[in-house]
């Protein structure tokens, strides 16, 4: 019997248990392999949807759907917490669950969680739309903003879906117009490093853009506090920027659980880039966010790195020496406005080309965005 | 490695793409102590320009600039 675990049911997850399900089936039927799916939260949560919460074009509860309804019935579903990995015995402990679990193959896929308390300040002075509470409080604050300098301040790094904070700048400066407001409100953007993206040919797209639309671009600029009664921010570089609505990408950090289990620092898994198998443990996978690979911590990714394990652990159940790996095919579309997007694909040491956005991209992301849930179940 | 130099943290950014070395180091760098030593191994070019560039700006000191076949070893000691 091989039973595989795959703790967390986000994107990455979700995949991997639908892939499993669909691979191993005859194995499965034939009670030769368990693959259970151990995750916090039963609802599956679909954070791309966060973006369009503050414009009012979506809400939260659009971005979530019972877990259940998305997982194979191959699967064992487990909603609990999982508190311990000890890779040593291969076992896993769980909040709700007296007895430990063992595995075989293990596969973490939990994610990464927002430390806004980790810069002195942010929590109180900053808005952010990266998670449900944040997105609403942001919505119901850009409601209500006429006028004054609205700030979208990168701070946290490594940070999910690297395009998003060009995204949103991009779409309030158009939000602003429709509304016959830009004119009243000072736009500015900044960036941890000297442009305004990590990737070049991005960098140069959105600097062109921000020029077009009048958005002040702040460069080398890395937040060392706000202070919120004065509306300031303060970087590491010296700098002080006053704001009316700051708008922060917070701190990220990984899973205590894996700094516990010495998979990793910071929460985020070492893993070999392509065989996704961590570096401090035997039978022990990570993918998503939660994986320290050199690309964008992004739904696409994670979908992809799922593939990979998905086939890695089929061929190890199957006694041949698994082939597949992970090149570091990233996808990401990113929205230039209300009703324009473009897109773009590239790998490890890639740079992509950035297309003319158009409306039918726009239409392609908010199709795809939909269509997710087949993605989830591993129709996709 | 340098013989010199003996990191007490290296960064593997070699290949990196979105969003690249000097993100991956200023991430690292943010939960460090002064007078922690950081090897950055890179394959961009451009890392040897934007990661001093940076270093000056946040006042750390570079230490060294290894060039190896297609990659490069950067030290530098966070202050
Ligand atoms: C605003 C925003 C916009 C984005 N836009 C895009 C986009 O356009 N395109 C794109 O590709 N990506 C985008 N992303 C990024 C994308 O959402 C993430 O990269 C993706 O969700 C990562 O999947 P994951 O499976 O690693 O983690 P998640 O989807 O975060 O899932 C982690 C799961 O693990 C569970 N978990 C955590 N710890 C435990 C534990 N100890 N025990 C049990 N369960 C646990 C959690 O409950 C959760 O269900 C965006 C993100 C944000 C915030």
């Amino acid at each position: 019997m091989h039973r595989v675990a795959i703790v967390g049911g986000g994107t990455g997850g979700t995949v991997l248990a639908n892939r499993l399900a669909d691979e191993l089936r005859s194995e499965i039927e034939a009670g030769e392999v368990d693959v259970r799916l151990i995750t916090a939260d039963e609802n599956h949560v679909y954070k791309p949807t966060f973006l369009y919460v503050p414009f009012g074009k979506k809400t939260v509860d659009d971005a979530k759907r019972p877990i259940e309804e998305l997982v194979d019935r191959r699967v064992t579903l487990t909603i609990d917490e999982v508190t311990d990995v000890d890779t040593e015995r291969k076992r896993l402990s769980l909040a709700e669950r007296a007895t430990e679990l063992s595995y075989d193959h293990l596969v973490l896929a939990t994610g990464a969680t927002l430390e806004p308390e980790a810069v002195p300040g942010l929590a109180e002075g900053g808005h952010h739309f990266y998670g449900p509470d944040g997105a609403e409080a942001l919505r119901d604050e850009l409601a209500a903003f006429t006028e004054g300098h609205l700030v979208l301040s990168v701070v946290g790094v490594p940070h999910m879906c690297p395009a998003a904070p060009v995204e949103f700048v991009l779409m309030v400066d158009d939000w602003l117009r429709e509304r016959g407001l830009r004119e009243d409100v000072e736009l500015t953007y900044t960036y941890p490093i000297n442009r305004a993206h990590g990737l070049e040919s991005i960098a140069d797209w959105a600097s062109d853009l921000f020029e077009d639309r009048d958005v002040n671009l702040e460069t080398f600029f890395n937040v060392d506090e706000v202070d919120p009664d004065a509306e300031v921010v303060e970087t590491v570089e010296g700098k002080e920027l006053e704001y009316d609505l700051l708008v922060a990408i917070p701190p990220h950090r990984g899973s205590d659980l894996v700094t516990a289990a010495g998979l990793g620092e910071d929460g985020w898994v070492d893993v070999d880039r392509h065989t996704l198998e961590a570096t401090g443990a035997e039978d022990v996978y990570a993918i998503g966010d939660t994986a320290d690979v050199p690309t964008s911590k992004a739904g696409s990714v994670a979908h992809y790195e799922a593939g990979v394990v998905a086939d890695r652990i089929a061929s190890r159940v199957r006694g041949t020496v698994p082939t597949a790996t992970y090149d570091g095919k990233t996808v990401c579309f990113l929205e230039a406005g209300m009703d324009e997007a473009t897109f773009v694909e590239f790998e490890y040491g890639k740079e992509p080309y950035v297309r003319e956005p158009s409306k039918p991209l726009h239409w392609a992301k908010l199709g795809y965005n939909e269509s997710y849930w087949l993605t989830a179940r591993g129709l996709l | 490695m340098s013989d010199a130099i003996s990191p007490d943290v290296t960064i593997d950014s070699r290949g990196a793409t979105c969003p690249g070395p000097l993100m991956d180091l200023i991430g690292k760098v943010k939960t460090l102590e002064p007078g922690t030593v950081v090897e950055l191994q890179t394959t961009a070019r451009n890392s040897t320009t934007d990661v001093p560039e940076w270093l000056e700006e946040a006042g750390h000191d570079l230490l060294e600039i290894e060039e190896l076949d297609d990659e490069w070893r950067i030290y530098l000691e966070v202050n």
